[in-house]
């Protein structure tokens, strides 16, 4: 039995193993644990002096102990002393037990961060490998604090030998990760950036790792890892498959580093150098074609290398989502894996044709692929498996195939496992809702949801039905009668019993005519069902009741014998009790009049984001594809010009979108003086905690070219970089303004902490009120969230308020500022006038202080047409035929404020030989008229 | 990768490697959870499966199950290449290893994950680089005795 191990040999350490694994049960394992527990312990405390191999092997009894989940309170300082060691055997043990069993015994830190740091400066390489190794593994912030300086210098260093350098690169990776503001930023990066030409292909591997990460924050300082990235790439891919020695994994030329480059290039927009475009496309094409060519060898783990490469050129692919041509041929590859025998790869086709559905270029191909996809849903034996065929049709679903999609997913949804039938439930109401072109099909949809999986309908869907079959006249009588004849089947589920008697209390008259559907069958109907309900059901249904006194005066006595019964009056659930009283009393006292209006038809419910979505997206967390539907969609569209205003956010599942809101503007409460709370004290605030993370960041560059766009427009996209993307819309009426700002994630992980601030300066605190609610402060991979701004002009303004945003993104702080284009001319109401009329204000308002004129050059083509859009977009009246020189233009207004009202004049001429313009502004108030021809001014 | 456990077809635990901080009773429920999931799974479904907000990965070797939890953006095929190339590397060292290698030895599974795999990510993939590094360390070899199996895994 004894054979030879490679190693050093504990035989006290097998001998213990073996003894473990023969007792016969938990009580006798234990006993004898802790027979070698006061063993060990009698070891250390003796006065006889261990030496290092007793040590050792007493350090692994301990850790082995632990690693079979028991509790160990010593042998750390045995451990440490084992760091010491000149043994390489006794200190890899030592780190071992340390990296697993650290504890923040400040101690004991202190004497293991000094045994690193002698290992780190031995220049003995295995021996620095062990101590990086062990920070690596421990990652805390007390070792970052010790060495997170000088793992740099290692990692550049010229003498390093390159398993030390490897160590070290993935060594600061952790510590980075763990507390990124513990490693500095410094001359190393560009370094770093240059090992991915490195010789030794290990070398490389780790350090794209590193870049990858580091990349992620300062895109800017690592931006030279692109060319050289692709270039390494370039070389990999169009290796032979012996090329690379070592580095080739079942004739595949270093799959894990070809894996780790392409994900470093997906922190990046496509190159912008032409010739690194072009060879990168290049790569990307040959690793699509070599998808085709017959495998080197039939072994899993070519294929799986080969594929794991394919699909990361894939990703890439998307996430560039400008090259039509791959993303179609991405896609027909992916199609060619959904019906391949290996289900590893059915699953990863499936999940990644859900990015590439909502993609514009390959939407339509993936759509190709539906009989598949249905087919997967129903033969796949794996509920992973189905589980992503239901999110591949609900990302491929568009108007043109929702019936059958929805259609499928209802007949799935029978006999689909417990574990997802809610979110099917979410998904088939919310695509029922959203290509509803016909409402009766969306009204039949939800209430065969319910039939079906009624126990899986949270309150979400069946509320949203109610309130667009509310909302929507032309739907109620179908409703009513649908719903009427759903409440026939003998068992009907609960829910069935809330909807059915919401509506009928609503719109039962609607099928009252009928005599099948009288209305004392209606309420026969309903209160058949009524003692098999539960209590909010109940109380539900005595609503439905005295709703239908009102509708039906001819029912009045049965329900009132129904209010009065003991059962009811006396019924022990206050709730109920309640209701009966007050409902017999209101039908007894009050009359037909009354009833009428306190009975009365509910309203419209106003329009806002479907709750169901809401509920998805938490459900699923950071790979709903809607919102990047959506998002997309937004970004394509001219959000100014086009005749159906784009969803602006991902409420295109609601039926009106916020615009609907913002119509409504005049009816909405005036914003409330005083200090708004978001903005108030903010610059005060910000003073105060300048140095710390949570300053202000200076001004996004570019924000200044974004922010006079919006002068002359209201919607549109304010700002963008690479995580970011600030969309906004906002209308304003007199001195009243609302602005929804949609804060996109383009990336696909969480933002936390995500805080925008509005800071009004001292200065323009007094003359602008904003009133905001906080947002949601996670904003998951690929969403958008929204948020409101109320605005109030309480007098004239100059300067714009600023929009702070903070945020973590992967552990690093975020901070961008932007100005928010709230600007004077905002609150302008044009006023159209004749031309006498015009001249004659004009005079009036001839005091040098009222007028304020300015000469400048066109910085745009001097276009009649742009010009006049521009002056109406800026708010005033463009008058015609006022002034005698045809070419010049004359605008007239009102600016609103809250405080005064002040009439404004403009004349604008243009001297086409010169390229120049005049422009002149009279307003009653000389800062009024100044703000305002600096906003023109520069508009042109 | 978050963090990567072996265990047997019993549900013992083998071998667990964590490169995020969690605390000793998370990582035991995790453990708990995971190895209950991955069991109950029937030998032809997939490799990969959503987890919390994870995906895990796994493959049974014998008697031993290797399972990897990585995150939304990585990698399923490569990060199932990464769990047999671990083997491929026990395999060279121990000779055919077997579940009981990695009994009775360890510590030397956890030296060759992290000569293999640093903080989470790959550090060298050539087995030669990766068993050189080990080797050095048996240089001073001294016996060690200890059972041999009799089913050592297959490829």
């Amino acid at each position: 039995m004894p054979a030879v191990s490679k190693g050093d040999g504990m035989r006290g350490l097998a001998v213990f193993i073996s003894d473990i694994r023969n007792c016969k049960s938990k009580e006798a394992e234990i006993k004898r644990i802790n027979k070698e527990l006061a063993n060990i312990r009698s070891k250390f405390k003796g006065d006889k002096a261990l030496d290092g191999y007793s040590k050792k092997k007493y350090v692994c009894k301990l850790l082995f102990i632990f690693l079979l989940g028991h509790d160990i309170d010593f042998g750390h300082m045995e451990a440490v002393n084992l760091l010491s060691s000149n043994k390489y055997t006794e200190k890899q043990i030592g780190y071992l037990f340390i990296s697993v069993l650290v504890n923040s015994n400040s101690e004991l830190i202190r004497l293991i961060n000094n045994a690193i740091k002698n290992d780190l400066a031995s220049r003995n390489p295995t021996f620095m490998c062990l101590a990086l190794h062990c920070i690596a593994n421990v990652g805390s912030r007390e070792m970052g604090e010790a060495f997170a300086a000088d793992i740099p210098r290692i990692l550049v260093a010229g003498d390093s030998m390159d398993s030390v350098k490897q160590s070290a690169a993935l060594c600061l990776l952790r510590l980075y990760k763990a507390s990124p503001d513990l490693v500095p930023m410094g001359e190393w990066t560009a370094r770093v950036v240059h090992l991915l030409n490195d010789q030794h292909m290990g070398v490389v591997t780790a350090a794209v790792s590193l870049i990858t990460c580091l990349c992620k924050k300062n895109p800017d300082d690592f931006k030279t890892c692109i060319s050289l990235a692709v270039s390494r790439l370039s070389r990999i891919v169009s290796s032979a498959s012996t090329d690379l020695q070592d580095y080739t994994y079942y004739f595949v030329p270093a799959p894990w580093l070809s894996v780790k480059l392409l994900r470093l290039l997906q922190c990046y927009p496509p190159p912008e150098d032409a010739a690194v475009k072009g060879r990168l496309v290049e790569c990307l094409e040959t690793v699509l074609n070599k998808a085709q060519e017959p495998p080197k060898s039939k072994k899993v783990q070519h294929s799986n290398a080969k594929n794991a490469i394919l699909f990361e050129t894939i990703s890439l692919i998307i996430h560039y989502d400008s090259e039509p041509n791959l993303l179609v041929r991405a896609c027909n590859q992916l199609g060619q894996f959904l019906q391949h025998r290996e289900t590893n790869l059915r699953y990863l086709a499936l999940e990644s044709m859900c990015t590439l559905a909502s993609s514009e270029f390959s939407h339509e191909a993936v759509k190709t692929h539906i009989e598949t996809v249905i087919n997967a849903l129903k033969t796949e034996r794996d509920v992973s498996v189905r589980q992503r065929a239901v999110d591949l049709l609900y990302a491929m679903c568009d108007r043109s195939n929702a019936p059958q999609i929805v259609a499928e997913m209802l007949s799935y949804l029978e006999t689909a496992d417990y574990s997802i039938r809610e979110e099917i439930v979410l998904k088939v109401a919310i695509l029922a809702e959203k290509y509803a072109v016909d409402y009766t099909w969306y009204v039949d949809t939800i209430l065969n949801l319910i039939r079906i999986a009624g126990d899986y309908v949270s309150e979400e869907v069946w509320y949203r039905v109610i309130q667009i079959v509310i909302n929507r006249d032309d739907v109620q009588g179908y409703a009513a009668k649908t719903v009427f004849e759903a409440l026939q089947a003998p068992a009907c589920h609960e829910n069935l019993v809330k909807v059915g008697g919401y509506i009928l209390g609503e719109f039962g008259n609607l099928i009252a005519g009928d005599p099948r559907s009288s209305p004392l069958i209606q309420f026969n109907l309903l209160h058949s069902k009524f003692h098999l309900c539960s209590v909010p059901t109940r109380a539900l249904l005595l609503s439905t009741y005295i709703k239908f006194v009102n509708l039906f005066p001819e029912v009045k006595p049965t329900i009132q014998d129904v209010l009065r019964s003991d059962s009811q009056l006396r019924n022990a659930d206050v709730e109920l009790q309640q209701r009966a009283v007050e409902y017999l009393r209101l039908s007894t006292v009050a009359s037909t009049d009354i009833l009428a209006t306190v009975l009365e038809e509910m309203p419209p419910f106003p329009e806002r984001e479907s709750s169901i979505l809401a509920k998805l997206k938490k459900k699923k967390g950071p790979s709903t594809v809607t919102d990047l539907e959506d998002t997309k969609r937004e970004r394509s569209v001219d959000v100014n010009g086009g005749p159906e205003p784009a969803p602006a956010s991902t409420s295109a599942v609601s039926t009106p979108s916020p615009s609907a809101d913002l119509l409504g503007l005049g009816a909405a409460p005036p914003a409330p003086a005083g200090p708004p709370p978001s903005s108030g004290s903010g610059g005060l605030l910000v003073d105060v905690f300048s140095d710390s993370a949570s300053a202000v960041a200076p001004l996004a560059p570019g924000s200044e070219d974004n922010f006079a766009r919006f002068v002359c427009k209201n919607n549109g996209v304010l700002f963008e970089n690479q995580l970011l993307q600030i969309g906004l819309k906002s209308e304003f009426r007199q001195n009243l303004g609302r602005m929804f700002i949609f804060y996109g994630n383009k990336t696909s992980t969480q933002f936390l902490n995500f805080t925008p601030t509005l800071i009004c300066s001292d200065d323009l605190q007094p003359h602008l009120n904003l009133q905001t609610k906080p947002v949601d402060p996670t904003v998951e991979g690929g969403a958008q969230v929204q948020q409101v701004v109320n605005i109030e002009c309480v007098s004239d303004f100059t300067e714009a308020p600023v929009l702070s945003i903070q945020f973590r993104y992967g552990g690093t702080f975020q901070n961008v500022s932007v100005q928010l284009p709230i600007t004077l001319n905002k609150f302008f109401q044009p006023t159209e006038m004749a031309s006498q009329d015009f001249f004659q204000r004009w005079k009036q308002l001839s005091n040098p202080q009222q007028e304020v004129q300015n000469i400048f050059k066109a910085k745009h083509p001097m276009d009649t047409e742009v010009t006049k859009a521009k002056i109406i977009g800026f708010g005033s009246a463009l008058l015609e035929e006022v002034d005698p020189n045809p070419a010049n233009f004359v605008g007239a207004g009102i600016i609103h404020t809250k405080t005064t009202q002040i009439g404004c004049l403009l004349r604008l001429e243009p001297n086409l030989q010169a390229q120049m313009y005049r422009l002149t502004l009279r307003t009653s108030k000389e800062a009024v008229s100044q703000r305002l021809c600096e906003l023109l001014s520069a508009q042109f | 990768m978050q963090f990567m456990l072996l265990f047997s077809r019993q549900g013992k635990l083998r071998l667990q490697k964590w490169y995020v901080p969690l605390s000793d009773k998370e990582k035991k429920k995790i453990t708990r959870e995971l190895v209950q999931t991955v069991l109950a799974r029937k030998p032809k479904m997939c490799s990969f499966l959503e987890w919390r907000d994870l995906k895990i990965v796994y493959k049974r070797y014998a008697s031993l199950y290797f399972c990897c939890a990585i995150e939304d953006q990585d990698n399923e095929l490569i990060t199932l290449e990464i769990i047999h190339r671990y083997v491929e590397l026990l395999d060279k060292y121990f000779g055919s290893v077997c579940e009981l290698d990695i009994i009775f030895n360890f510590e030397k599974a956890y030296f060759i994950l992290d000569e293999f795999l640093l903080g989470g990510e790959v550090q060298e993939t050539s087995k030669k680089n990766v068993l050189k590094a080990i080797e050095q360390a048996d240089l001073l070899q001294e016996v060690r005795y200890f059972p041999r199996c009799v089913t050592p895994f297959s490829f």
